[in-house]
């Protein structure tokens, strides 16, 4: 069995009267695909902010490599190889590219000052390495002028940078084209045959199952579903299983409606 | 269900042409000129409009302007407003505001003044303003940002205590510190070299440093992450609190400086020390370039900025204007800056 990287027991996470989570088990192998399923506000983004630090569960437990961790924050998340894509995409738009992807991590030499040409040179490697550079611009330019894909290109560039072993995506594909999806799930089997991991958010269920290798799905702030690919023989079963969550019994004009839209896309 | 429009997740390499682009970084600007200019164009914009207002005053009087007496009156307050000039970039670039840092400028000022009374070394007496201005600066930044108040009113009404402090204390009695002139720090920091005051050295030291800190620091470098966008600052790691209370502590080490040099030109410490400084100070920030939105900024520009603001009185004065003009001219350099920046800038937030 390969090795535990994360786990997150029991996790328990309320913002006021709002159940965001309420008790959650999640963990990720070494070398494995995760997948995190369920509808919009289910809680996934609210997990994996726990997961890297962003945001402190009510209750519950963290493991990285199967010691439990105190005073869990963003920067030790990172420095225990977790790196993060998260869905606003977290750039300084008024920044250049250098400084965002060497956001909380800037490579510095003698008494903290900067080693600006190491860090254009590393950014300028790392977007090449993302193939998101066919455009005319350089690591100095403002992120704001970039567009909303080249942006995501950003933000993955810097969640690569450490060779992280965990590398959480959240929703990484919503606004980007095909071309540039395709890229980004080439960049997640590159992890994967690295033997890092990955934790993939996604709403395009067929995307998600065709990369994942264990998917979990969230309902309503619990665990609906866990389960290996190799028990899930199509995407449809997937699809037919979460609808069947979110509405059980089978509202049958829902279904419907459902199954119209998505053939119609 | 119709797979077609779905994007070959499987081979997906195979079908991306690579853009030849990909090989190597193009700088738009081709020429390092142009890229200074763009990299620099707050600064330089700022520059360019005091060249314009000096030029406009020599015309008016081109003898006065030429003599020694007015530059030198000038070089001797203007590092006292630069050494708060250059920290309030800092803060401002951070989302936030220090109106308080007048009356730190008192209180600093009033330890060092109360130092060198007692009859201890004036050096001693300057490392005592720097803990207390660190020390207000700490106190002011703990209370913006744990109180989670905003620094508009919350570092304006400590601009009011601390002041009011000082004077109920000193019931409005001045210091006269006459055993000032012949001490080591004095000659240091407060005397003449070839008839140019030694401050303005200290000063624009102290900028160049400060220039540094901002562009080539992991210190400037958090700040204005942290003024651009604080929750990824957060979700990167950077506790966008601690960089926050840090541009307040800064202020307060500036305004320590500013006041204890202001209390050697003048060997003697007012009860009012520092008061006259917040609107001009202010005001070089902004004309200086530096957005009151955050997240940019430039040191350089601000201090620039100071020798504007710094030149008009004198400017108007020498130009044969009576003195009436004074705050006209202010206000017109101030908007006239402001527009000059809305136009040179371009805005991504
Ligand atoms: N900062 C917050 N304050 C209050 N409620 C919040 C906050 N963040 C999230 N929530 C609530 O928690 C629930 C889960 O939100 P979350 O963002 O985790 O959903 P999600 O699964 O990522 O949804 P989506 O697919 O739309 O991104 C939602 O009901 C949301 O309203
Ligand atoms: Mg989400």
């Amino acid at each position: 069995m390969a090795e535990r990287l994360i786990e997150l027991r029991d996790i328990s996470k309320s913002y006021g009267q709002v159940y965001a989570l309420g008790g959650v088990n999640l963990s990720v192998d070494r070398g494995e695909v995760v997948g995190l399923l369920g509808d919009n506000g289910a809680g996934k983004s609210t997990l994996i902010k726990i997961l890297s630090g962003v945001v402190k569960p009510t209750s519950g437990e963290i493991l990285v490599r199967g010691k439990p961790v105190t005073g869990w924050s963003a920067a030790r998340s990172r420095e225990a190889g977790i790196e993060t894509v998260f869905q606003d995409r977290a750039l300084a738009v008024q920044q250049t590219i250098v400084r965002n992807i060497f956001m909380g991590r800037e490579l510095t030499g003698f008494m903290g000052f900067l080693r600006v040409n190491n860090e254009i040179e590393e950014a300028s490697r790392l977007m090449r390495e993302i193939g998101f550079t066919s455009k005319v611009f350089t690591p100095q330019s403002i992120v704001g002028q970039l567009s909303g894909g080249e942006r995501q290109g950003v933000a993955i560039a810097r969640a690569i940078y450490k060779q992280a072993e965990l590398i959480v995506l959240d929703e990484p594909t919503t606004a980007l084209s095909l071309t540039e999806t395709a890229k980004v799930f080439h960049f997640v089997r590159q992890v994967r045959a690295s033997g890092r991991s990955i934790l993939f958010i996604g709403h395009n269920i067929h995307h998600v199952f065709d990369i994942a290798d264990r998917f979990v799905v969230l309902d309503r702030g619990k665990v609906a579903l866990t389960t290996d690919r190799s028990e899930v023989k199509s995407a449809e079963d997937l699809i037919n299983f979460m609808e069947e969550v979110a509405h059980p019994g089978g509202l049958a004009g829902l279904h419907d409606a459902g199954d119209a839209e998505q053939r119609a896309r | 269900m119709s797979k077609t429009m779905e994007p070959d997740l499987h081979e997906p390499s195979a079908g991306i042409p690579r853009p030849s682009a990909q090989k190597e970084w193009k700088h738009p600007s081709d020429h390092w000129m142009r890229g200074f200019i763009l990299d620099n164009r707050a600064a330089l914009g700022t520059l360019a409009v005091f060249i314009v207002m000096m030029a406009v005053f020599m015309i008016a009087n081109p003898t006065v302007f030429t003599t020694w007496y007015l530059y030198r009156s000038v070089l001797t307050t203007l590092p006292v407003a630069l050494f708060v000039v250059v920290p309030l970039v800092f803060v401002v670039t951070c989302g936030e505001i220090d109106l308080s840092f007048p009356a730190t400028m008192g209180f600093a000022s009033w330890v060092f003044a109360l130092v060198v009374q007692a009859g201890y070394d004036p050096f001693l007496g300057i490392a005592a303003a720097l803990v207390t201005g660190m020390l207000l600066g700490f106190l002011v930044g703990s209370l913006v940002v744990y109180g989670g108040l905003s620094s508009l009113i919350a570092t304006l009404g400590m601009n009011f205590l601390l002041r009011g402090l000082i004077q109920i204390i000193n019931e409005g009695k001045s210091m006269a510190l006459t055993s000032l002139s012949d001490s080591w720090a004095y000659t240091i920091f407060s005397s003449q070299v070839l008839g140019i005051p030694v401050q303005i050295f200290w000063a624009i030291g102290f900028v160049v440093l400060s220039a540094m800190l901002y562009n080539r620091h992991r210190f400037g470098a958090q700040v204005r992450v942290v003024g651009d966008n604080p929750d990824s600052a957060q979700q990167m790691g950077i506790d966008v609190k601690r960089v926050r209370v840090k541009v307040f502590v800064f202020v307060g080490i500036g305004a320590a400086i500013a006041g204890t040099f202001s209390v050697m030109i003048n060997f003697t410490w007012w009860p009012t020390a520092g008061d006259g400084y917040l609107l001009p100070v202010l005001a070089s920030v902004f004309v200086g370039g530096t957005p009151t939105w955050g997240g940019i900024g430039t040191v350089v520009g601000g201090a620039i900025g100071a020798v504007t603001v710094s030149f008009i009185q004198t400017g108007v004065v020498a130009a044969g204007l009576s003195g009436f003009y004074v705050q006209f001219f202010n206000g017109l350099i101030i908007i006239l800056s402001l527009l000059g920046h809305k136009w040179n800038q371009a805005r991504y937030r």
